[in-house]
């Protein structure tokens, strides 16, 4: 009899979990996207060498419309193949346990994160805009972060975590002008690698 | 008389127990999605949540979107309160052995 009562409390526990938490997300998704942002840092770092321009000697240049460009393609690239990694391994994780994938969960983990994440990439479109290239690095952070805590309520708590730590990173970044691209390196690649192994152990390795 | 020793008869069946379960944290959920999360057949969701609904743990909002018909359900406070009981009998029963 008591194994019956033991049996659905974990049913209990197990279908509040299903029901309101997005429970697929891989932590290999999180260390193939570190992967990628530290590939792109290091890029950026040279494409800027390039140009004859020395990213850390902090000075808040106007860079020259080409460079530009080709720095908006290369971070759009990163984004995809982050995104791409996100969903192939997310996927795979809901298959092996077989939990369905798109649920009213999934919507509204992704309305949540995407609200802050727009609202900041149009935020730093507009520094963009004004030339104020020296604070893009620190505000993708801090909106990045936003986006996590508000999208952790769906998911695993360590993301709302990760998501403190981007802020903090940000705001800092923001006092500490023309390191932006470190904190950067850090913040998107470091982080992601390190909480997506965390993850991974925590979660994926049954 | 259906409660033995704190334990809501009413609750005893597994897929009443996931239906009341997923929504205590969920605001409203329709009769597809539950079935999804249940894996369990219309006919069997349908006879549990008319079960519950007739004992006024959960409410039931009938609407159209376009022309189908979408059936959700919410928890009652009663059934709020009565699944919290039984939550905390089951677990008095297992940590007192």
């Amino acid at each position: 009899m008591s194994e019956k009562h033991t049996d659905d409390l974990a049913e209990i526990r197990n279908m509040m979990e299903r029901s309101s938490r997005f429970i697929s997300l891989s932590g290999l998704s999180g260390v193939v996207a570190g992967l990628a942002a530290l590939q792109t840092s290091v890029g950026v770092y040279f494409m800027f060498y390039n140009y004859g321009i020395n990213y850390f000697d902090g000075k808040r240049n106007v860079y020259p419309a080409e460079l530009t460009n080709r720095l908006l393609v290369y971070a759009s690239i990163t984004l995809i193949v982050a995104l791409a990694a996100g969903i192939f391994f997310t996927v795979r994780k809901s298959k092996q346990n077989q939990l369905p994938i798109w649920t009213r969960t999934t919507k509204q983990l992704l309305i949540a994160l995407f609200i802050p994440l727009v609202a900041g990439g149009i935020f730093c479109l507009a520094l963009l805009y004004h030339g104020s290239f020296y604070l893009i690095a620190p505000a993708t952070l801090v909106f990045y972060g936003l986006a996590l805590i508000n999208a952790g309520k769906y998911t695993y708590g360590d993301i709302k975590n990760l998501g403190i730590c981007e802020i903090i990173l940000g705001l800092i970044s923001m006092f500490v002008v023309g390191y932006g691209l470190i904190f950067w390196a850090i913040g998107f690649g470091i982080l992601h690698i390190v909480y997506g192994i965390v993850m991974y152990k925590k979660y994926d390795v049954v | 008389m259906h409660i033995i020793q704190g334990l809501n008869k009413d609750f005893e069946s597994r897929v009443r127990l996931g239906i009341m379960s997923i929504l205590m944290v969920n605001d409203w959920i329709d009769f597809a999605e539950m079935k999804n999360l249940l894996q369990v057949t219309d006919g069997n969701l349908a006879s549990h949540t008319n079960a519950l609904e007739k004992k006024k743990y959960i409410q039931v909002k009938k609407e159209f979107v376009g022309k189908k018909p979408k059936t959700s359900y919410a928890i009652t406070q009663l059934g709020r309160k009565s699944f919290e009981d039984h939550i905390n009998s089951l677990e008095k029963i297992i940590n007192g052995k």
